[in-house]
């Protein structure tokens, strides 16, 4: 009784308190069990993962600090974002996938009525619409979808694991599909195409043949020319200026312009922390959000990147090794999914801010400010931290 | 494959799995191996070229900010302009203890207190590697005597600097309002608007009058030029330049001459005044008293002249004459005359006995007319000339509030008019849709009397009632009222007309036209209300009195003037244009707190018309200025 409750209380703090003045020789113990406190805490959470993640968002204070000239309360305000989501990460590795799973169809569905409430009475903003006002707050369905899409996808096939035939594939694409036409709508190019991304590796993951993929490549290559007559011209733009940033060096090749000289000037050791002269006279576009990643590599150098790039690839490393040993086909996909979505998010931000990739707007992850893909992020971690610590249920 | 239905092996579906993800993480490494190699390019390759380009020899793309385009009145006399000046300037990043390097400056260039405190302002908002200026308008003495001293002070520079200027402060204040500093908002608005570029190196935006809706023509676009800069930051050669194209200038339809006439007709007092060119509702006057010197709003406001002007009594930043809502009295009655006879209420030859007061059928409650015992046997035509209450109460009743709403709306009462400067107030025309909306509450039959002499729930702007008057001189135009005119390029010299917008045509019978148009030419004849300030004009002159009140008199209570706290008394009211035949000018006129629009305001409309049409300046011994004792014309509201 005394263990059920301790291991209740946090949930109801008001009866902890009727429990403290109840039975002071409970409460005596319970002060002493710091050790079962401990191990309530920690028991779902993968400490490895975690360790990685917070020396990533340690680096990301310390960039924010310096990219924001030193403005305390910005940086408090990503402390609190971070502390905000690793609550929810710490809740979500608590809850089991069996749990999780269920969730996956509603989620998706949610997801999909918002966005299409979107396209009908969003708010336009810088001549896109993308965020929806429910009355009390304005939200963004779209950064849903990012958890919803891989989670549907893996709980489709998994629910057709045992007869799994090309037109669940097909199924599938169409899962996927739908709301990523929507956001492309808006037009968000950077999200539809890591919500996209996100889908295909479940598909790819899932066993889709090699036939297919190498066809679609293909076809994608040939139908690019369409694609491009579809662009926004805004879009048409960035990618232009993308070949040649010189064309408009004030208006949207400035960025990448920027950016470039800030890495490059900072040669194999950086020019130190708070010393980087692009970002404190203020040539770095958005430089505590997408661009942070120039600020840290103009002032830490490629020694610094070179640590940056390895603490990622341990998180990733961590991340597949979960995926390989998770025991189910929904969280292998899943895990999966997130693991390789994370991989995305790092190569396009770090591929745009260093001018190899055109500027969508994709933040870092786990150092961009920001409390939104904070959040998103660490929600992902939630799940990979609960498909590695619950109890694993062989299939019969 | 080739079997509809494959039953699964789990595990050789984990091993194809797993290979599936070993496939996906050589892929990752792949990509980072890509990223690897670019930094490598970047950082090692490259380094010694953006190193070039960031730090040793700093080639930075240096903003160059166009100047800003003039503005102008209709003869070409500046209303806003720019001057070149030297300025010392501080770089706070550069210097160790400022607060010391300050009090040697001093020292050697006079720095007041009031410029510590705006620099210390500027300071708090600005990041400290910019150059902030501590004193501007340096003299020839000055530039020498810092010139001979400058190695004393590191990180302190005199820098030429194009400045705004407004020579004609609170005269067109109002009208022309001001630039000040670019704030953290207007950044988001910029940035919204996508226009953030063109701002790069810009300082100043327009926030409000014309500074602030012609802000895109005045701002000019930036250009820009690739500098290859040492060290210590001096430039060593331009290695590229776009030069920047400056702002257009605007040329106004305002006559400053006019304009400074009938600011000076005002005296001390507060009110308003807009005149307008029935001929395409170009406004030729703009005056809301008292204006504010907007030369203080350029560099950021201190807050000594801040809290002056804010915390004034006499509301100086208030535009009256396009925000300010005022009940428009008996200015309101031509219109409803218009509507009587348009609407077939009323025949110009009707006439009814006035004893001086009206009483709803059933009704025990009297509504008063101005004039105790009445004006005895009143039709259409007195009852504008002695300015009538009792007439307009009947009427307002066989009209019904409806009618007065659709028919006076036409002309523009309870609208925006759209005029070419932000903020403006769109008043109130009551309806019976509009009270059940807003009070939740039928309309009694008793509102409908209250809003026939402008009072009660009617709220015009000066604006609305100049515009409504235009649009009965020019026998029902609609022109759009504007300020600007033209637009020239500044560098060509070519000048682009805007033509003038005619709304709508309003089509009334010529003959009821004619019936009020001349009853309004008798107002400022002997026996109207405002027949001294039309004493002797070289010129036919229409015009019709008005009173704004400000509180209500009980039942059964009279107005006394001099019983009433001065801020509490009636405004006057007056709106008229000239000639009568073929008006060339249209106006409305509110004086705050100095009784009947027949003493105080039409004698404005007279000077401002005799400098206009004849091109006399009012003697400077202010006969004019004079206060005429006019008829009463004090139509109230009952409580």
């Amino acid at each position: 009784m005394g263990i059920l409750s301790l291991l209740l209380a946090p949930w109801r703090p008001h009866k902890m308190l009727t429990m403290f003045l109840q039975n002071p020789t409970l409460s005596m113990q319970y002060t002493l069990d710091v050790k079962k406190i401990w191990h309530y805490l920690t028991r779902y959470i993968d400490s490895f993962l975690l360790i990685a993640l917070l020396a990533l968002m340690a680096i990301g204070l310390l960039a924010l600090y310096s990219a924001t000239n030193a403005n305390i309360t910005r940086v408090g305000n990503q402390i609190i974002n971070m502390l905000i989501a690793l609550v929810i990460m710490w809740l979500v590795a608590n809850i089991p996938l069996q749990q999780i799973k269920r969730l996956a169809l509603p989620m998706y569905l949610a997801g999909l009525a918002l966005l299409i409430g979107v396209a009908l009475f969003g708010e336009i903003n810088n001549g896109a619409r993308r965020w929806l006002n429910i009355g009390v707050t304005r939200i963004q369905p779209s950064e849903l979808m990012k958890i919803a899409i891989p989670l549907m996808m893996a709980w489709y096939f998994d629910k057709h694991e045992i007869t799994l035939r090309l037109r669940d594939y097909f199924g599938a694409t169409i899962i996927l599909m739908i709301p990523v036409l929507l956001i492309l709508r808006q037009p968000d190019l950077g999200t539809a195409i890591l919500i996209a991304a996100s889908g295909f590796f479940v598909l790819f993951l899932a066993g889709l043949s090699w036939r297919i993929i190498i066809g679609l490549t293909v076809a994608a290559a040939a139908s690019m020319p369409m694609i491009w007559a579809m662009l926004h011209d805004y879009q048409r733009q960035r990618i232009m200026t993308l070949w040649d940033p010189t064309q408009d060096p004030l208006g949207s090749g400035y960025h990448t312009i920027q950016s470039s000289i800030a890495i490059g000037s900072g040669g194999v050791v950086g020019k130190g922390w708070q010393n980087g002269t692009q970002a404190q006279l203020d040539f770095l576009p958005e430089q505590s959000t997408d661009f942070i990643f120039a600020v840290f590599s103009e002032e830490f150098g490629l020694i610094g990147n070179t640590f940056l790039l390895l603490l990622y690839l341990l998180v990733i490393g961590r991340c597949m090794f979960i995926t390989a040993h998770a025991s189910t086909q929904f969280t292998r996909l899943i895990a999966g999914s997130i693991t390789l979505t994370f991989c995305t998010y790092i190569f396009v931000n770090m591929g745009m801010v260093s001018g190899i990739l055109p500027v969508v707007g994709v933040p870092l992850p786990l150092i961009s400010y920001g409390g939104t893909s904070m959040v998103t992020m660490l929600l992902g971690f939630g799940i990979l931290m609960s498909i590695q610590t619950h109890p694993k249920l062989v299939k019969t | 494959m080739k079997q509809p239905v494959e039953l699964r092996n789990h595990f050789t579906e984990l091993s194809k799995f797993r290979t599936r993800l070993l496939v996906s993480g050589g892929f990752v490494l792949f990509l980072f191996a890509i990223l690897y190699a670019r930094f490598y390019f970047l950082q090692v390759v490259q380094q010694e070229h953006y190193l070039t380009l960031a730090e040793a020899n700093r080639i930075s793309i240096l903003p160059l900010v166009p100047n800003r385009g003039l503005i102008l009145d209709r003869h070409g006399k500046p209303l806003a302009q720019n001057y070149s000046a030297y300025t010392l300037e501080v770089v706070p990043s550069r210097i160790k203890d400022l607060e010391a390097t300050i009090n040697e400056l001093a020292t050697v260039i006079e720095i007041t207190p009031i410029d510590r405190q705006r620099f210390k302002k500027l300071l708090k908002e600005s990041k400290r590697f910019k150059s902030l200026p501590i004193r501007s308008r340096l003299t020839d003495t000055e530039i020498a005597a810092f010139a001979v001293n400058r190695y004393r002070f590191p990180g302190v520079e005199i820098k030429a600097r194009v400045f705004r200027q407004y020579p004609e402060k609170e005269i067109v204040s109002h009208v022309v309002g001001y630039i000040s500093r670019i704030n953290d908002q207007d950044l988001e608005l910029l940035e919204r608007n996508d226009e953030l570029h063109n701002y790069r190196g810009s300082q100043h935006i327009g926030k409000i009058g014309l500074e602030q809706s012609y802000e895109k023509q005045l701002h000019g676009i930036t250009g820009f030029e690739e500098v290859e800069t040492d060290a210590a930051g001096r430039s060593i050669r331009v290695l590229s330049r776009t030069p920047p194209i400056p702002g257009d200038n605007l040329i106004l339809s305002l006559d400053l001459g006019l304009q400074e006439v009938a600011e000076k007709a005002f005296g001390e007092r507060r009110g308003a005044l807009v005149a307008l060119d029935p001929d395409n509702g170009e406004v030729l006057a703009f005056i809301s008293k008292p204006g504010y010197d907007n030369n203080l709003f350029i560099g950021g406001i201190d807050q000594e002249n801040w809290n002056l002007l804010n915390h004034s009594i006499d509301r100086p930043l208030n535009n009256r004459a396009l925000r300010g809502v005022y009940p428009p009295g008996s200015t309101f009655k031509p219109f409803m005359a218009l509507a009587a006879l348009e609407l077939g209420k009323r025949t110009p030859e009707y006439s009814m006995y006035d004893p001086g007061y009206f009483s709803l059928p059933g009704v025990e409650r009297r509504f008063r007319d101005w004039k105790p015992g009445g004006h005895g046997r009143v039709d259409l035509h007195k009852s504008l000339v002695v300015s009538c209450d009792t007439y307009y109460y009947s009427l307002a009743n066989d009209l019904g509030i409806d009618n007065i709403h659709s028919f006076v709306g036409q002309f523009g009462l309870g609208k925006k008019t759209g005029i070419d400067i932000g903020g403006e107030a769109s008043g109130l025309l009551p309806s019976s849709v509009w009270k059940m909306a807003q009070h939740k509450q039928k309309w009694f039959a008793g509102d409908t009397i209250s809003v026939s002499i402008g009072q009660g729930y009617n709220l015009a702007t000066p604006l609305q009632l100049a515009f409504a008057t235009m649009i009965i001189a020019n026998n029902g135009k609609a022109y759009q009222p504007r300020f600007v005119k033209q637009i020239q390029n500044s560098q060509t010299g070519d000048i682009e007309s805007i033509p003038s917008k005619l709304l709508y045509t309003l089509n009334f019978k010529s003959k009821n036209l004619e019936v009020v148009k001349n009853a309004l030419i008798d107002v400022t004849r002997p026996g109207g209300t405002a027949a001294k300030a039309g004493a002797n004009a070289a010129y036919t002159f229409a015009g019709k009195t008005g009173t704004s009140q400000v509180i209500a008199i009980k039942q059964g209570e009279r107005y006394n003037e001099k019983a009433i706290n001065e801020r509490h008394r009636d405004h006057a009211m007056f709106i008229a244009y000239a000639p009568a035949e073929a008006p060339k000018i249209a106006l409305a006129i509110l004086v705050e707190n100095t009784g009947t629009g027949g003493s105080t305001a039409a004698p404005i409309a007279r000077q401002v018309f005799d400098y206009y049409l004849l091109g006399e300046q009012p003697d400077e011994a202010g006969t004019a200025l004079a206060f005429y004792d006019a008829g009463e014309d004090r139509a109230r509201d009952h409580l």
